[in-house]
């Protein structure tokens, strides 16, 4: 007799192969060509910087689980790795270790332990620590060094903000902007690396296209409609590295699609005024960190209907 | 014995910033300096103590029905009385505290004392607990004011304590900084109590 039709379980019956270590490291594995071209452009201080972020991420980790709460250490499901990596790629080159252990400590210990460790953390750790750091220390953090010519640069968009042709400064052509020859975060410069990666992470079925999609589109369309150039805003500054790695973390963007095409409006929506009107040049952090805090809500009015369920007041 | 006993409750048992979690909007908005803390407290605590004795005094005279109004009087008159005293002899306090001087009017902490205790015990008893919970708040915001300034600006009560290659996390003294320091430091109380 087949035994298979006669046991008798509970959901869920089919099971996916992912683990949270396995999407861990698709993630890492597409964010190695905008590391690689992070060090390209700004020389082996990026590789530094981006490992002691990763470090200090895994070993605040380590031993807030083992002393502070007294838990399993979960290390190994490679998730602080992401966001020391992610942190790393929001920080310019010349930002100092200290502040690199900082960030981490401040992502890892407050805002994913504190709130109950992987999957309960209400916003991105990575994007948080960025806001800290850049509410902290402001000038550091603004202060994009370009490492090919040793030179401080304006980023492309303070450029654009500030009327930087008048200050001197070019515009940067497409195609250094495609490439990353700009000034800026180090993970944040190259779009085609960060196409690369995010092209990847849709194709393993580890993000789905719709938040990025929709996101980079609601920035273009909105940057053109208030009569901007849309490819040089969605190629500068953190968009694509926001869209594809940051606004897409399960724990802090919302499940169901229409809950997550509305939340990538949202961040579009608020990176465009941020980018057009607001103090800052980029707006990408602070839309991504605003919609996160919102998800909760965007999913309680887009709650799928439960089949089979009559309604309350029908 | 009662006194010691209502005195000490407001200091740690039942403090009002870190454990019935009252007076929050000063407790956020003015810790930016450690002297910004003593002096909110301070204030805070003299007029505690005045309404709370005086409520005291008068609970028998006081229509239940508009108690709420009548406290509000009487809270009002002593925060007055505190404004005017500030403004004459520390007049930087008094611009450094700004708008919460006069605020003090509506701190909730004065009114649930004047609710939940002055207006049922003695006239001893209220002072007392006027006293212990000025002091707790007093106690709170100077904690929160030392752990912003020290970490936003490198100096407790103005005396710089990190110096030479520390740079001060400006956030601290934001107001992201008070919420930060707020929950830390009220996890921290309730760890260590929970663990005697």
């Amino acid at each position: 007799m087949n035994e298979q039709f006669l046991t008798v379980s509970s959901s869920p019956h089919i099971r996916a192969s992912h683990s949270t270590g396995s999407i861990m490291r698709d993630v890492l594995i597409a964010l190695t060509p905008a590391f690689i071209a992070g060090v390209v452009f700004f020389g082996i201080n990026a590789a530094i910087l981006t490992i002691v972020c990763v470090l200090a991420s895994v070993a605040t980790e380590a031993l807030i689980q083992k002393f502070l709460l007294k838990r399993e250490v979960t290390i190994n499901d490679w998730s602080a790795v992401v966001t020391g990596v992610l942190l790393a790629f929001n920080l310019p080159v010349s930002a100092p270790l200290w502040m690199a252990v900082i960030g981490s400590v401040f992502a890892i210990a407050i805002v994913k332990q504190c709130f109950g460790g992987i999957g309960q953390n209400f916003i991105n750790p990575a994007l948080a620590a960025r806001a800290f750091l850049l509410a902290s220390w402001p000038t550091r953090m603004t202060s994009a060094a370009f490492a090919v010519d040793a030179a401080t640069t304006a980023t492309p968009l303070a450029l654009i903000k500030g009327g930087g042709e008048a200050a001197g400064g070019a515009l940067p052509s497409y195609m250094d902007l495609f490439m990353g020859n700009v000034g800026g975060c180090i993970g944040e410069v190259s779009a085609i690396a960060l196409l690369i990666g995010g092209i990847y992470l849709i194709m393993r079925n580890v993000i789905s296209w719709r938040i990025p999609v929709i996101y980079i589109g609601t920035v273009a369309i909105f940057t053109l409609v208030f009569g901007q150039d849309p490819i040089y805003h969605v190629l500068a500054g953190g968009l694509l590295l926001g869209a594809f790695f940051m606004a897409t973390d399960y724990a802090s963007s919302p499940v169901t699609p229409k809950a997550q095409i509305i939340y990538a409006l949202g961040c579009g929506i608020l990176t465009g005024v941020i980018r057009l009107w607001g103090g800052y040049p980029e707006g990408v952090s602070y839309s991504i960190l605003i919609m996160n805090v919102a998800a909760p809500l965007i999913e309680r009015f887009t709650m799928p209907k439960i089949y089979g369920e009559v309604k309350d007041n029908a | 014995m009662n006194f010691g006993k209502n005195l000490f409750n407001g200091i740690i048992p039942e403090n009002p910033t870190f454990r019935l979690v009252l007076g929050t909007c000063p407790t956020l908005a003015v810790t930016t300096a450690a002297i910004n803390g003593v002096g909110m407290g301070l204030s805070t605590t003299l007029v505690l103590i005045g309404s709370n004795v005086v409520i005291s005094a008068l609970r028998k005279v006081i229509p239940d029905k508009i108690r709420i109004p009548a406290f509000v009087v009487i809270i009002a008159s002593f925060v007055t009385i505190v404004g005017m005293l500030m403004k004459a002899y520390t007049p930087d306090l008094d611009k450094a505290l700004g708008i919460y001087i006069p605020l003090i009017v509506v701190n909730c902490i004065i009114l649930a004392r004047a609710e939940a205790f002055a207006f049922t015990n003695t006239v001893a008893d209220s002072f007392a607990d006027g006293l212990g919970m000025g002091l707790g708040f007093t106690l709170a915001l100077t904690v929160m004011g030392s752990v912003r300034e020290l970490l936003g600006a490198g100096s407790i009560f103005g005396t710089v304590i990190l110096g030479g290659g520390f740079e001060p996390a400006l956030m601290m003294i934001l107001p992201p900084g008070a919420f930060l320091a707020y929950g830390l430091l009220m996890g921290l109380l309730n760890k260590v109590s929970e663990s005697k």
